[in-house]
């Protein structure tokens, strides 16, 4: 690592290799982003399992653990259906799916784990699954000429002069989405290790306060910018279709 | 011309805080979103939740520009500049 502030110091903010393998040559690790996400998943399908379970008894009167997963499908549910209207039917699997996957995932490191999220391989994925949303939405509601027409929007179809800047924009699309996300939860990592690594021993108790807003609440308010992007942007690729 | 460790270190540091200038922005931007929506829950104090999830929403995207400062700095603090 890098000298310039971490001599005799134990600040750690980076991702660590843990096991190295050969894949068809190439040199690959098992990373703690591994680790970190493979709990998470763990919690998720846990839970999955159980709400699943509770639901499929479905009691008249519900109980506590089937009140709480109502809840959340509603919520969940509410917010796709705000935002995409009549489009919401197909995208409220993939949208509520995302929005627990990436809001557990800022949430680890409350776990005492690397948060998965702060590592742009992690990021950057779910930003091209939303681009590839967005351009198979256009081509399928759309006509070529329709789509032609969109890409030199300011000026008339047969003057592209604007078609390679608009190319730029919608190429940006998934870099900037990923890349908002990605410093987010890194600058929030960055925050604890330098409080817990520089302050040693007087950093007791205290933290827990800014864990509630670099954790939680910017964690949450991100998650929730991430998915409100993602279905504005599938929505204006399916436009005013009837 | 040859230029020692040390010296492309510091020199590294000094853009990292430059880099974090980019700051400002995003702090009058957010500072401005935060206090129309103030004015509009005064306003019309019906629409309050409406309104607070439309200006996170709106903040978080005026960020982005900020945290590509960040992102520089850290790059030039913690990525090994010049491929030390």
């Amino acid at each position: 690592m890098h000298a310039l502030l971490l001599t005799g110091s134990d600040i750690d903010v980076m991702v660590h290799g843990l096991l190295k393998y050969s894949f068809f040559g190439h040199e690959v690790w098992i990373t703690t982003t591994h680790v970190s996400l493979l709990f998470v998943m763990l919690i998720l399908i846990v839970f999955s399992i159980f709400a699943g379970q509770a639901i499929k008894k479905g009691a008249e009167v519900p109980g506590t653990f089937q009140n709480v997963v109502e809840l959340i499908v509603e919520k969940l549910d509410g917010m796709v259906e705000g935002t995409m209207g009549k489009n919401a039917t197909k995208y409220r699997n993939y949208v509520g799916t995302i929005f627990i996957f990436i809001l557990f995932s800022n949430i680890a490191g409350l776990l005492g784990l690397r948060s998965p999220t702060a590592d742009y391989g992690v990021t950057f994925p779910l930003g091209v699954i939303t681009f590839t949303l967005i351009r198979f939405n256009q081509f399928k509601y759309h006509t070529p000429k329709e789509i032609w027409a969109d890409m030199c929007s300011p000026l008339p179809p047969w003057l592209p002069i604007w078609f390679p800047i608009n190319v730029i924009s919608e190429l940006a699309v998934p870099v900037s989405l990923s890349l908002r996300l990605f410093a987010n939860i890194l600058s929030g990592t960055i925050m604890m290790a330098l409080v817990y690594g520089l302050l040693k021993w007087f950093a007791m108790i205290w933290p827990a306060a800014l864990h509630v807003y670099f954790d939680l609440f910017s964690g949450a308010i991100q998650t929730y910018v991430f998915c409100m992007l993602t279905m504005t942007y599938v929505s204006n690729a399916i436009g005013e279709e009837d | 011309m040859e230029f020692n460790r040390e010296f492309i270190l510091g020199c590294s540091a000094i853009g990292a805080g430059l880099a974090v200038i980019a700051g400002i922005g995003p702090g009058v931007g957010q500072g401005i979103a935060a206090g129309h929506a103030a004015a509009a829950v005064g306003r019309n104090p019906g629409a309050k939740s409406s309104i607070t999830s439309t200006m996170l929403l709106g903040q978080a995207v005026a960020e982005t520009t900020g945290l590509y400062g960040l992102l520089v700095a850290i790059l030039l603090l913690f990525v090994k500049p010049l491929f030390w």
